[in-house]
């Protein structure tokens, strides 16, 4: 009899497409923030007075 | 001893129901409607910065659109066009839907708060509020007028993208609003005059439904003729020139012409035995009603694109009277 407990090949495959989505989303996010706080603060460092 | 039978498990979504949620479609054209508002405002904004607003915009978008779905599980699963959204279908958790559209909505406000501009994402924080809470839980469920108040958040997205661009709000942004906001009750009751039966079957008081097919035709019209001159006020606002005075005053005609047919036509008069989910197969006593549904896509559509393409290639506007 089979194991209740284990995943069928069709539910790993959605779970790991799952997973890799959040895994770029949150990729993109810390791209989106670092590249954002360069254009917004990249002027005023590159005008600072040394 | 005894093993205890085997439960089937639910089967996980997949990231695809995730973007379903989202309603891509609608993201599509808020982010269309969004970049035209944008464009007009004749602000120099950052590349950057601009698309990160329209990412937060559509995003935004797409957490109403969760919440929506979350809400209106009931209802989506006894609808026909409806019924195979995630929810209903079963491949998400409501909760999960719930918990998509909270997050995302908290995402999209701050990101476009402390990159763009406060203004702006005050705008979309209404405006999903307006969608969520005002229209979805509501408005849909209480009075046949939903889909004409509700349409102030459809309506909303060219604003913020003018908000992202100037950090402020002037009336051809509003203008831009209430051509959307106007031209949503016509477009809405054309679609359904002939799907009004699987809104009785929800308990949805649409227009059709609640006040019967002839007056949703008559009322159709009544707005059809209120909504054709806000399509040409840009033309005396400054921000629309000789292309956009052609497609609009060309378009509003035809618009006109159809709504006059389906005011003419018995669309809605006899039940609707369409077996698939399409919008577009109807049984010809609808066609009338099926024509204006279209064109009023496809004229909207016209309307921003011809202001898009103006202010990207420098049109000048025909000069501003108001």
């Amino acid at each position: 009899m089979s194991d209740p407990n284990l995943e069928s090949p069709e539910a790993a495959r959605a779970r790991r497409g799952r997973n890799i989505a959040l895994a770029l989303g949150l990729g993109l996010f810390v791209v989106l923030v670092f590249v954002v706080t360069l254009v917004r603060l990249g002027a005023n460092v590159a005008q600072r007075p040394f | 001893m005894a093993m205890s039978p085997a439960v089937p498990r639910a089967m996980p979504a997949r990231w695809q129901d995730y973007l379903q949620l989202m309603k891509p479609r609608v993201m599509s054209l808020v982010i269309f409607t969004a970049i035209t508002g944008m464009i007009c405002a004749n602000a120099p904004i950052n590349p950057i910065l601009g698309a990160v607003a329209v990412l937060c915009i559509a995003v935004g978008a797409g957490a109403s659109a969760s919440l929506n779905m979350w809400f209106d599980a009931d209802i989506d699963a006894k609808m026909r066009r409806t019924r195979g959204r995630p929810v209903p279908a079963g491949r998400v958790q409501s909760a999960d839907a719930l918990a998509l559209g909270v997050v995302l909505s908290m995402f999209s406000v701050m990101l476009l708060g402390m990159t763009v501009n406060w203004l702006a994402a005050g705008l979309l924080a209404f405006t999903i509020f307006f969608y969520a809470v005002v229209y979805t839980m509501w408005l849909k469920r209480s009075t046949p007028q939903n889909i004409v108040i509700g349409g102030l958040a459809g309506a909303l997205p060219p604003v913020i993208g003018w908000a992202a661009a100037t950090g402020s709000v002037p009336l051809n942004a509003w203008l831009l609003c209430a051509i959307i906001f106007m031209w949503t009750p016509a477009h809405f009751w054309a679609l359904s005059l002939y799907t009004s039966e699987d809104y009785a079957k929800a308990g949805v008081p649409m227009m059709p439904v609640t006040a019967g097919p002839a007056s949703t035709r008559k009322q159709i019209l009544i707005y059809s003729i209120l909504f054709v001159p806000f399509c040409l006020a840009p033309v005396l606002t400054g921000l629309g020139g000789a292309p956009y005075l052609a497609v609009s005053a060309l378009g509003g005609a035809v618009f006109l012409i159809l709504a006059w047919r389906v005011f003419k036509s018995r669309s809605g008069e006899a039940p609707d035995e369409r077996q698939d989910d399409g919008l577009y197969d109807v049984k010809a006593g609808s066609k009338d009603a099926r024509n204006l549904f279209a064109f009023s896509i496809l004229y909207l559509t016209l309307l921003f694109a011809t202001l898009l393409a103006e202010h990207l290639l420098g049109v000048a506007p025909m000069g501003a009277v108001l």
